[in-house]
């Protein structure tokens, strides 16, 4: 079972290093790792998605809090939060498969970022069975290169419903500077 | 420069001083007395400025031959006072040295502070000479570490380093400060606070559990206690012997749990595990509460995990939430320091005669193989009867809490913990988690810096002292009184018993030559006797123990001799391969070899 994770962090030297170390010497299957600023200055947010059951998400979230560098770890269930991620694409086509790539984009609410005689930069952003779609699609024609920035995640507020799914309490606790 | 008495207060006045000066004010601030370490260019500036704190007895220095001795001598230190101990190195290939003695002291969570020299911070990241990423190298092997490039944070970074390595769950720390920074000068003070907020050593709240744990132990018809390593780190031991004996509950111990229960005990059960006693893993197997104390299910005590003390609800009080469940899943966890845990766990549990169960262990035990080894008749000198005689002589003349033990890694080890009698937590350092060969003489020479007063044994196989045998030359120097035995079997003996039981007794790399070790120790000036009958143990031990200075044994043993009882791996604590033993006429049972 897939769960998403963010971890936030002091911004030190090696801090991405010993947080990558452990989830690798630990033995988690991390499927994807996004490392951004967080609201709070000199504090870095780590968002990922962790194979494996239960347990393993709990190994994962107490041994990440041990690590003297992380401050917080919140781990969420799917339904709570949003979740998006961003992509770049290049294609190569020509004008006279422009018109199609165009209207695919549109349909995907993509963006075109750069165009030339010979390919097309394009920009999307969304949930990842969205950008996976689009970019299925896309190989019809030739894609050249791709950049995908792998899913962030917060969660939503209880108020402000940003869709129609319900809201739920993040999964478990949120471990607030514990550890040894 | 001189040392006013207020200078190491935490309080004294921030003053301008070098960046080697801070990294030894901040050690006898934090009450150190004795570095263990081995110089070289990047750390010369911090050994130049340690001249004046030698000069006026504040620190001193014990040069190893060895890096890696000198993070197990801290290791030794640290277990005999549970205070930090402090090693430092030289960078690149010194540092390196280190990593098997920090990973030592990481798995079996003992705090030490390991100061390393790097090369000055404008080289960093160019190979330069004697340059490896050592805070790279041990961010897997310890609890935290840090590379100071400025001497502004030096300070602080001291002062963490200390902090972290004794708080909540101890380990190892490592401090790797450039060379220009140990030459730089900084403003020093001492009375800052530690903020971390990602360091919550006692994290939990734990009450809420503690009545639903007390429920369960009320209940029970066959509870057992576990004792681990926690226990003797939270000094819990008086408190654990209040409940185990107003409850009557039998108590197994874990290798690093030895002697948190007195081994005289009428309810200590001694240790369980791979080379645990039958009775102790049949009481695992059979208990309807498994009490687990300050421990961490390791796979030598558990066996195959999944056929462990299946019938027992488990409650698990620990202080590393990352320990609960990671290996055994419990049905209450009590998750803080056990030194606040069990003291409120204690009024909370009801007297209790557990009859019927006590009952069952004794005719197990009973029926098991005496280790009155002493008492036999026997013709060949064998390690068991060995670990018993020089236990019996030691604490015929001092008192058993006199006595520290440390052992190296292997059957002598086993035999070790099977045949000394500890009575106190803490009477034995071992490398219970990482399992190092070498460990036995540096620890037991940490320890008897650490505590003169005390009489200390280190007992080493033949193949685990000579990877650290070097170190004679250390205790002639530091004129150190240990006593060292060598069990010489003439194998890496562990594993020629694998071999035998799991390879068909093709033993490839295990037989092991050794020196004349008598030779070998005059070489050093170090007195030494060889042993080889039954009869000459006891007065080869005396001799050792009343020579005032070091003492070497050779024992030459008996090659082929298994540690029995045995829990193969992958098999379930309680399908052991059991003592050799024979059954005498007038009813007694006694090992065979
Ligand atoms: C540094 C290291 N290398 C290898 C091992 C694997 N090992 C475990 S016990 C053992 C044999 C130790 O032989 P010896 O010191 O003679 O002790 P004995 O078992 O004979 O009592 C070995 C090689 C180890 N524990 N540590
Ligand atoms: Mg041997």
């Amino acid at each position: 079972m897939k769960h998403i994770l963010a971890a936030w962090m002091r911004d030190r030297p090696g801090v991405l290093n010993r947080v990558t170390g452990l989830l690798s010497r630990r033995n988690f299957n991390i499927d994807s790792l996004q490392v951004s600023a967080s609201e709070e200055t000199g504090i870095s947010r780590m968002t990922f998605e962790v194979n494996g059951d239960d347990r393993t998400l709990e190994q994962v979230r107490s041994q990440l809090i041990k690590l003297v560098d992380v401050t917080r770890v919140e781990s969420f269930v799917q339904e709570a939060i949003v979740k998006r991620e961003l992509a770049l694409v290049r294609v190569a086509v020509g004008p006279e498969e422009r018109r199609q790539v165009l209207d695919l984009i549109q349909v995907f609410r993509a963006t075109v970022e750069d165009i030339s005689r010979t390919d097309m930069l394009i920009q999307i952003v969304g949930r990842q069975e969205k950008i996976d779609s689009l970019i299925g699609l896309l190989r019809d024609y030739h894609l050249l290169e791709m950049v995908r920035t792998g899913p962030v995640a917060i969660v939503r507020s209880a108020v402000a419903n940003v869709e129609s799914e319900p809201v739920l309490e993040p999964a478990g606790d949120t471990w607030q500077g514990g550890g040894v | 420069m001189h040392f006013p008495p207020d200078h190491f207060r935490t309080t004294a006045p921030p003053r301008r001083i070098t960046g080697s000066e801070m990294i030894w004010d901040a050690c006898v601030t934090e009450g150190v007395s004795i570095l263990f370490g081995h110089p070289g260019g990047a750390i010369l500036p911090a050994y130049d400025a340690l001249a004046i704190y030698e000069a006026e007895g504040l620190l001193h220095h014990v040069l190893v031959r060895h890096e890696q001795c000198a993070a197990h001598m801290a290791d030794g230190y640290a277990r005999a006072t549970g205070e930090v101990g402090v090693c430092v190195a030289t960078s690149g290939p010194g540092a390196t040295n280190l990593v098997t003695g920090i990973a030592t002291a990481q798995m079996d969570s003992v705090p030490i502070v390991c100061i390393t020299g790097q090369v000055p911070s404008p080289l960093l990241g160019t190979d330069a000479f004697q340059e490896a990423d050592i805070v790279g190298v041990t961010q897997p092997v310890c609890k935290h570490n840090y590379l100071v490039t400025d001497v502004a944070d030096l300070p602080m970074v001291m002062k963490e380093a200390f902090y972290i390595a004794r708080k909540g769950r101890p380990g190892p720390v490592l401090v790797d400060v450039c060379k220009d920074v140990q030459i730089a000068e900084g403003e020093f003070r001492y009375d800052m606070e530690v903020k971390l907020p990602g360091f919550n050593p006692y994290p939990a709240a734990w009450q809420d559990a503690l009545a639903d744990a007390a429920d369960l132990i009320n209940a029970a018809e066959a509870p057992l206690i576990m004792a681990g390593h926690g226990i003797h780190l939270a000094g819990m031991s008086d408190v654990l012997l209040r409940i185990v004996e107003k409850a009557e509950i039998p108590v197994v111990t874990t290798l690093l749990g030895t002697g948190n229960i007195t081994e005289t005990h009428p309810l200590s059960l001694g240790m369980g595990g791979m080379h645990g006693e039958a009775y102790a893993n049949e009481a695992v197997q059979a208990c309807d509460v498994l009490i687990a104390l300050g421990m961490r299910f390791d796979d030598r005590i558990t066996g195959r995990l999944d056929r462990f003390a299946k019938q027992a609800s488990v409650v698990h009080f620990e202080l590393d939430k990352a320990e609960v469940g990671k290996n055994v899943q419990p049905d209450v966890a009590v998750v803080g320091d056990l030194a606040e845990t069990l003291p409120a766990l204690e009024p909370l549990v009801h007297p209790n005669t557990h009859t019927e169960w006590l009952a069952s262990l004794t005719d197990r035990k009973l029926s098991s193989a005496s280790k009155d080894i002493l008492t036999f008749e026997l013709d060949e000198l064998v390690p068991p009867f060995i670990m018993r005689q020089i236990w019996s002589e030691t604490t015929n003349l001092r008192d058993p809490g006199d006595v520290l033990v440390a052992t190296d890694v292997g059957q002598h080890q086993m035999w070790e913990s099977q045949y000394f009698v500890h009575e106190r937590a803490g009477q034995l350092l071992t490398s219970g988690g990482l399992g190092t060969m070498g460990y036995g003489v540096p620890a037991a020479m940490g320890a008897q810096m650490a505590r003169p007063d005390k009489l200390v044994w280190a007992i080493v196989g033949d193949g685990g002292f000579q990877m650290t045998m070097q170190e004679l030359a250390t205790i002639q120097q530091e004129k150190l009184p240990v006593k060292i035995a060598i069990i010489n079997n003439g194998f890496l003996g562990m594993v020629r018993q694998w071999q035998q039981f799991f390879h068909d007794k093709r033993y490839v790399g295990t037989p092991v030559l050794s020196p004349d070790y008598v030779m070998l120790a005059a070489a050093y000036g170090i007195p030494a006797s060889k042993v080889e009958e039954p009869g000459q143990v006891a007065e080869a031990v005396r001799a050792a123990n009343t020579t005032d200075g070091p003492y070497l044994i050779d024992f030459q043993v008996k090659e082929e001799v298994n540690v029995y009882p045995m829990v193969a791996p992958g098999a379930a604590v309680d399908e052991l391969i059991r003592r050799p033993h024979i059954v005498q006429d007038h009813g007694g049972v006694v090992p065979a070899f």
